[in-house]
């Protein structure tokens, strides 16, 4: 029984290194709306920093002032990310927002490595607070009973500054409705920096008390970023009251999913969060916001199926593409069929976003599930690659069908939540059932059939599937059912009063998308011979939506060019320079500031430009491959 | 014969009664006008009809079949269209294949994923987009449309599909004096010929008596008169709803109607 209380006690301390950061995540997004990817980077620097000032100061003021120095130091970092990045980005699509966000956190990684080196680092113990309390006989680290009363001060504070002060009625009537604030003569530029700082504050707080606890290393911020994403998202978006609930419901269910069911802990935060979104779909004690438009486009012609020229040089590219062995070494085909491989993910999830208006976090999901199924065919049943593919395909489907039947009744910011929590299930289920998918070692000896061993057959392979599986998706959002999709996407009330349904329609798209990227899964697997739980991590979901921003939200396909761009610029940089995050970071960054409409609508523009009003394709289909 | 029969409507928002116990007959051909201030229970009322909404109490049959609380869809499906305050149409498309895709789901050739949808009731759309005026636009952007044209777009695809029962909310708010005239004619001359019931909501009196054979007045969720244009013009009670019910109004709104 003492073991349950002192257990309990050290989810307790979890729970409130939780809430130190998410409250400054919902902080942030209730203002601002931007959901903001860096945010466990911010948590990351905060630790660092607290790393580096509590080795130079010692003693309690040492050691205090160095983390309110290093949180400020967050601050001020994050005042300077809201002035010279997001400014800039308010009016561009939220997702692009993401995009930046996700591009700074790669910076921040790769930076960290560059100043601190990286091993991890252990910070001192809290002076005074490095022994243990015995509470009913159980040891429980002093430092913890700190941090336990930590969160609920954090709470008080916050509360009190949001309901007693100026800037916290401004801020709070911001969260409601900010163009009305805006409209009322306040400074919305200045209100958004001290948000943004604050939200930062808290995340460089809540990283640098950690630092007595849990080592420092440069990949932190991912891990956070994905608990607190849960965690803001249980309690509802923009509520500080509900990330405090959530951050202790999240915390003892770590500290007990361990104890009570050790096999699926990993599972059970995700269970959660799906079941409360499904049963609550605002949160725990969030409102439903007015609604954002879900895929802003911003220059919206209406769609039309290539015309025939178009299309010539189309098959003509394909056809240059397909000579590319001839002439090219194995090393370079190997990498133009990963490439494909993007490409055709890249493209599944881009008929999701840009025809369904369903901009998911978790399609990695059905990459991983079309890998992971297609390398147990072909291990455990002995099946041929091309049977072995249609098994992961038809897993892929499968769990589309299953997670995408919850996620449908969803949308906006929530639906993307819950991809990603479902995408994470599927990341843990395949870590964590380590007799069946090998756990982190994964799968190994997964090779294609003898007639497509070779790198040129493979890549011939790879490029059918793609030209093939990218002219599927576009005659799919250009026939009846795409159709469909794109009219409960433009206006579902006009959609349903007509007679079409949303759910349904949706519910079939998403699973179209899952099993094209179920196949594209399977070649990967193929291609590199092995599985690992990765494929289906958010780190590939995240890739997947920044080919797609990057080729062009508003266009039908030109993720595909999107996925060219980016792989080819990750393979190239990473062979080029060790700092190869950095340097993504700062081109996708980059690209985000330059060509908000992506590179499929800066293609349009600049044919826009040369014959204005001319016919109307906007998506340049760069071509499956370069 | 009766089309719509409505009885005992109600709805209400946390303790407001939006509308309370309404009830009224609606026959196939029959240009009624359902009319109110703001705040009324208009819009309330139309949620209902179309399954936007569920109703509290109360029940709504069409053709004879109890169709309370069904969903838009199968609203849809049994014959009843409507447009809405704010025009919705689907802004991505062409105004062609706006009313291409209103045939398409009335056809329930939705789920088909093969074959080209920008292909399918060529001719039926053009057959709709001509009276309301659309036909040489029928290539543009739905979302160049000026507010006037969305309106009379919304008018081309509600009647996509043959409908018995059209739902208008606000059909002419935000046009031109002329232009209103003209969309309600199309409307109104439509659903004489093939026998549709139409309902709308409309602040315009001119509209409203110039096309409707009856009115019915609602006035805090209530339906407080109902008759034909001059018998509702004569009812107090209308008076009092919209030149308040204060007696120093009472003397300068002696003769005319409210306009």
């Amino acid at each position: 029984m003492s073991f349950v209380f002192a257990q309990f006690l050290t989810g307790l301390a979890g729970a409130s290194s939780l809430f130190l950061v998410a409250s400054g995540l919902s902080i942030v997004f209730g203002v601002s709306r931007i959901v903001n990817f860096a945010h466990g980077a911010f948590a990351m620097l905060g630790a660092y920093m607290a790393y580096s000032l509590t080795e130079r100061f010692a003693g309690p003021f040492g050691f205090w002032g160095s983390i309110v120095l290093a949180s400020l130091g967050t601050a001020a970092a994050g005042a300077l990310v809201e002035m010279t990045l997001l400014r800039r980005l308010y009016r561009a699509p939220e997702l692009f927002q993401l995009l930046a966000t996700f591009g700074l956190t790669l910076v921040v990684e790769d930076l960290v490595v560059v100043v601190w080196g990286p091993d991890d680092l252990l910070g001192p113990r809290a002076p005074g607070l490095a022994g243990a309390v015995r509470v009913f006989g159980e040891a429980v680290p002093s430092y913890d009973l700190l941090l336990i009363a930590f969160g609920p001060i954090a709470f008080g504070l916050l509360w009190l500054l949001f309901h007693r002060t100026r800037f916290g009625t401004l801020v709070r009537a911001a969260t409601q409705d900010r163009e009305m604030v805006a409209a009322l003569g306040v400074d919305q530029r200045w209100l958004f920096t001290a948000v943004f700082a604050l939200g930062a504050f808290m995340a460089g707080f809540g990283g640098a008390v950690q630092i007595p606890r849990d080592a420092v290393n440069h990949g932190i911020d991912l891990r956070l970023i994905v608990d607190v994403f849960v965690v803001v998202v249980i309690g509802g978006l923009g509520s500080v009251g509900g990330a405090f609930l959530a951050s202790i419901l999240v915390a003892e269910l770590d500290a007990f999913g361990i104890l009570v069911l050790p096999g699926v802990s990993l599972v059970l935060v995700f269970v959660v969060m799906a079941v409360v979104l499904v049963v609550r779909p605002f949160g725990l004690l969030g409102r439903p916001q007015a609604q954002a438009r879900a895929v802003p486009e911003p220059d919206r012609r209406p769609w039309a199926p290539l015309p025939p020229p178009a299309r010539f040089a189309v098959a003509i590219l394909v056809a240059t593409a397909a000579t590319l062995p001839s002439w090219a070494g194995d090393y370079l085909v190997t990498v133009a069929s990963e490439i494909l491989i993007v490409a055709l993910f890249a493209a599944s999830l881009q008929f999701l976003m840009s025809a369904g208006a369903m901009v998911s976090f978790g399609h990695a999901a059905y990459f991983g599930l079309g890998a992971y199924g297609a390398a147990l065919a072909a291990k455990h049943l002995g099946l041929p690659m091309l049977p072995a593919l249609g098994c992961g395909m038809a897993l892929a489907i499968a769990g589309a069908a299953l997670f995408g039947w919850f996620c449908v009744r969803l949308s906006g910011v929530y639906f993307a939540m819950l991809t990603l929590a479902f995408a994470q299930i599927a990341w843990s289920v395949a870590f964590q059932w380590t007799a069946v998918t090998g756990g982190d070692n994964g799968l190994l000896g997964v090779w294609p059939d003898g007639w497509a061993a070779t790198p040129r057959a493979f890549f011939w392979v790879c490029l059918a599937s793609t030209a093939a599986g990218v002219g599927l998706l576009r005659a799919a959002v250009f026939s009846p059912f795409g159709a469909g999709l794109r009219a409960v996407r433009d206006s579902a009330p006009r959609a349903e009063a007509l007679g079409l349904g949303r759910a349904p329609v949706q519910w079939a798209a998403f699973a179209l998308a899952g099993g094209v990227a179920g196949w594209a899964g399977g070649l990967f697997a193929f291609l590199k011979g092995s599985v690992f739980p990765d494929s289906l991590g958010i780190g590939t979901s995240v890739d997947g939506l920044v080919m797609v921003l990057l080729g062009g939200i508003g266009t039908v396909s030109g993720g595909v060019a999107g996925a060219a761009v980016y792989k080819a610029l990750s393979v190239w940089l990473v062979s080029q320079t060790d700092e190869s995050k950095l340097a993504l970071g700062l081109a996708i960054i980059g690209l985000v500031l330059l060509l908000p409409t992506g590179l499929g609508g800066a293609a349009g523009r600049f044919r826009g430009g040369l014959r204005s009003r001319a016919a109307p394709p906007p998506a340049p289909a760069a071509g499956p491959a370069r | 014969m009766t089309l719509l029969d409505v009885a005992g409507l109600s709805k209400s928002y946390g303790g407001v009664a939006a509308v309370r116990g309404i009830g009224f007959a609606l026959r196939a051909g029959e240009v009624v006008a359902l009319i109110g201030p703001n705040g009324a229970g208009k819009s309330t009322c139309f949620d209902m009809l179309n399954g936007q909404i569920r109703p509290d109490a109360g029940t709504i049959r069409l053709d004879g079949v109890d169709v309370t609380g069904a969903k838009p869809r199968r609203m849809a499906a049994r014959g009843v269209a409507r447009t809405f305050q704010v025009a919705a149409t689907f802004a991505s498309m062409t105004v062609r294949e706006n009313v291409q895709a209103a045939c398409l789901i009335h056809a329930g050739a939705m789920a088909w994923p093969f074959g080209r949808a920008d292909r399918r009731f060529v001719a039926e759309a053009e057959r709709l987009l001509d009276p309301v005026g659309l036909l040489a636009q029928a290539g543009r952007p739905a979302a160049e449309l000026a507010y006037g044209d969305v309106k009379r777009l919304e008018l081309a695809m509600a009647l996509a599909g043959e409908p018995r029962l059209l739902l208008m909310d606000e059909p002419t708010a935000g046009m031109a004096p002329a232009e209103r005239h003209a969309l309600m004619g199309v409307a109104v001359e439509r659903a004489r010929r093939a026998a549709i019931g139409l309902l709308f909501t409309e602040h315009d009196m001119d509209i409203v008596f110039g096309h409707a054979d009856r009115v019915m007045v609602l006035s805090r969720g209530e339906l407080i008169a109902r008759g034909s244009a001059d018998e509702v013009r004569r009812d107090p009670r209308v008076r009092a709803t919209y030149l308040g019910g204060g007696s120093t109004f009472s003397a300068a709104a002696g003769g005319d109607a409210p306009a």
